[in-house]
């Protein structure tokens, strides 16, 4: 029964696959994303140069053979700099969509399922902190916890689940009473197999989008904490400290790619990430196909 | 419906209040005094500065010391402009921020509606994709990417603006255009899709099929309908805009409250920084408040009790 369930349940899923990969934009952003991996995973090891490395000799440097990106004015190497910040930025994604599959899966599946008092109560608690400005709630936890890429998954951690809690106790609260978790539930499943087997498979949809929703937002935020000189901290570096670095006036003047490459990266990176997410949506809600 | 607005009004006063103690007791947790300089100072000086902002007195006494005075709209003295006042920073520094912010807030609703309808009539056809392509690119750039981008182009090269500062009205455009991209991007594709969704209504054929002109079905009966999600958008609109600030006035050297709430962060003047995380969240609230009451009155199928429509 297993078998057969599972072969009708991957019909949709490559469906799916099918319409994202008809899409020009996401395929596109599919490419992007794979690109940007590649580059945090090799870009590093393909400069002869080392991220720590000073050249008082060659500081604020124009893109050359010999540094690709530039030189900032401390005179390191630009493009290595950049490929670290891709490892930053990706971890930070990678972090938030884990907290947000973990907790706000966990948590809205558990509002949704339960219902009555307990919902009322969890769903307050998400509603407050929706009232406050996510990016206010992280400052302020930035200001108590002090800079740091430790500290940014932390405060990034406590706020990423919301969306995806609200989103999906929303699909369980619609589904619980569906006739086939009645019926399910009438053969005598368990609470656990219901939410797990039954229930989540079905709300997987909006689940992925969120989370490739997640990933953009979250890079985002980890670069505009580092922007304003709250994210990672010297030496450490990443695209939101690169792009601010470049962007005081007098290097803007005279050295305009010292920003150009940190914020291309980052542009780019949000611009991949909401491709795909984007095509994956009008992939799963065939309303959208036009 | 006077009892939804009661209700609704209820629960945002009890928002505040979560935010005004949450943050109150975050502040306490904070490492370090808010006056730890890089020279220490005598014990006995040291104690009198802490009782002088009453430091001394156990948590809930300056809890309710705290709140007392906020009641009244005291947020207390600064901890690092001697002799100021964080409602007179406010007072002094949110203007200019709100200046810019009504600005860009009209901007990305009188561009954005109108390009999301054009949109949502041309579905699919070459001027819905490539504006549609555009949207995508404006809420992937960041904010502070585009005001660097916009400084860089029409203020060092161009020189057609000012690069930095606030002393003419025309100062505002710069700031105002980078903040309004994303807003503005998103609007156009929650009202495309909202009118592509009301296209579909039966009532909209029988307005077309009575004979009535496109624009009239258009503005005069799918617009009232259509145009509830932008409403609700607006909360999160005002909430971008308010954190977008912080980066671009900073960009801008413009003295508004975003840059002062960022060098806030950066003195540890907690009590700057608490007025004005409470003067914001304040803000969204009320106007997330006043937001579901123009829906309840625009919508008039919603139930007062915050059910569901239709």
């Amino acid at each position: 029964m297993s078998q057969a369930g599972q072969a009708r349940a991957k019909s949709p899923g490559r469906l799916v696959v099918e319409r994202l990969l008809r899409n020009p934009t996401a395929v596109a952003g599919g490419a992007m994303i794979a690109l940007l991996i590649l580059f945090a995973l090799f870009g590093p090891a393909l400069s002869p140069h080392a991220y720590d490395e000073q050249d008082y000799d060659h500081t604020r440097e124009s893109p050359s053979r010999a540094y690709w990106f530039g030189t900032d004015d401390l005179g390191r190497d630009l493009f290595v700099l950049v490929a670290m910040g891709a490892r930053v930025s990706l971890e930070v994604g990678l972090c938030a969509s884990l907290i947000s599959l973990l907790v706000g899966v966990g948590y809205g599946a558990a509002s949704g399922w339960f219902g009555g008092h307990t919902d009322q109560l969890m769903m307050r608690i998400v509603d407050t902190l929706y009232g406050i400005p996510l990016l206010l709630i992280v400052i302020n936890l930035m200001v108590i916890l002090g800079s740091g890429l430790q500290n940014v998954f932390i405060a990034l951690g406590l706020v990423y689940w919301l969306d995806m809690a609200r989103i999906v106790r929303g699909q369980v609260l619609r589904l619980k009473s569906a006739d086939y978790v009645e019926a399910a539930r009438t053969l005598g499943a368990g609470r656990v197999r219901l939410i797990l087997r039954h229930v989540l498979p079905n709300t997987l949809g909006p689940i992925i989008v969120t989370l490739t929703l997640t990933v953009p937002n979250a890079i985002f935020t980890e670069s505009f904490l580092s922007y304003i000189g709250l994210g990672v901290s010297a030496p450490n570096e990443s695209w939101g400290t690169l792009a601010s670095a470049g962007a005081r006036l007098e290097f803007l003047r005279s050295s305009p790619y010292l920003v150009f490459f940190p914020a291309a990266a980052i542009s780019l990176t949000m611009l991949a990430f909401n491709f795909v997410g984007d095509g994956l949506r009008d992939a799963l809600d065939p309303r959208h196909v036009g | 419906m006077l009892p939804f607005i009661l209700k609704r009004l209820v629960t945002s006063l009890v928002v505040i209040w979560v935010i005004i103690t949450a943050t109150f007791l975050l502040m306490k947790l904070c490492p370090g005094g808010p006056f730890d300089r890089e020279r220490s100072v005598p014990k006995e000086i040291e104690a009198n500065i802490r009782a002088r902002y009453g430091f001394d007195l156990p948590l809930w006494r300056q809890y309710l010391n705290y709140v007392g005075p906020l009641l009244h709209g005291d947020l207390g003295p600064s901890y690092r402009y001697q002799g100021q006042s964080v409602t007179g920073l406010i007072a002094d520094k949110f203007p200019r921020s709100a200046v810019i912010g009504l600005l860009s807030i009209l901007l990305s609703i009188c561009v954005g509606v109108p390009a999301g309808v054009f949109c949502s009539v041309r579905q699919n056809r070459w001027g819905d994709r490539t504006t549609m392509l555009i949207t995508i690119v404006g809420v992937s750039v960041p904010s502070f990417v585009l005001a660097t981008l916009l400084q860089y182009v029409a203020a060092v090269r161009l020189g057609v603006f000012n690069a930095a500062g606030l002393s003419h009205w025309y100062d505002a455009i710069l700031p105002a255009l980078s903040l309004s991209v994303y807003s503005l991007a998103f609007i156009t594709r929650l009202t495309r899709s909202s009118f592509l969704d009301v296209l579909r209504d039966d009532w909209v054929r029988t307005a077309y099929a009575k004979g009535l002109a496109p624009l009239r079905v258009l503005v005069g009966h799918v617009l009232r309908n259509a145009i509830l999600p932008v409403v609700t958008y607006l909360g999160p609109l005002a909430a971008g805009v308010l954190t977008g600030s912080l980066v671009v006035e900073k960009i801008f050297s413009i003295p508004g409250l975003g840059e002062s709430f960022v060098t806030s962060v950066f003195n540890r003047d907690y009590t700057l920084i608490l007025g004005v995380t409470i003067f914001y969240s304040t803000l969204l609230v009320a106007l997330n408040f006043l937001v579901d009451v123009a829906y309840v009155w625009l919508d008039p199928r919603i139930s007062f009790d915050g059910g569901e429509r239709r």
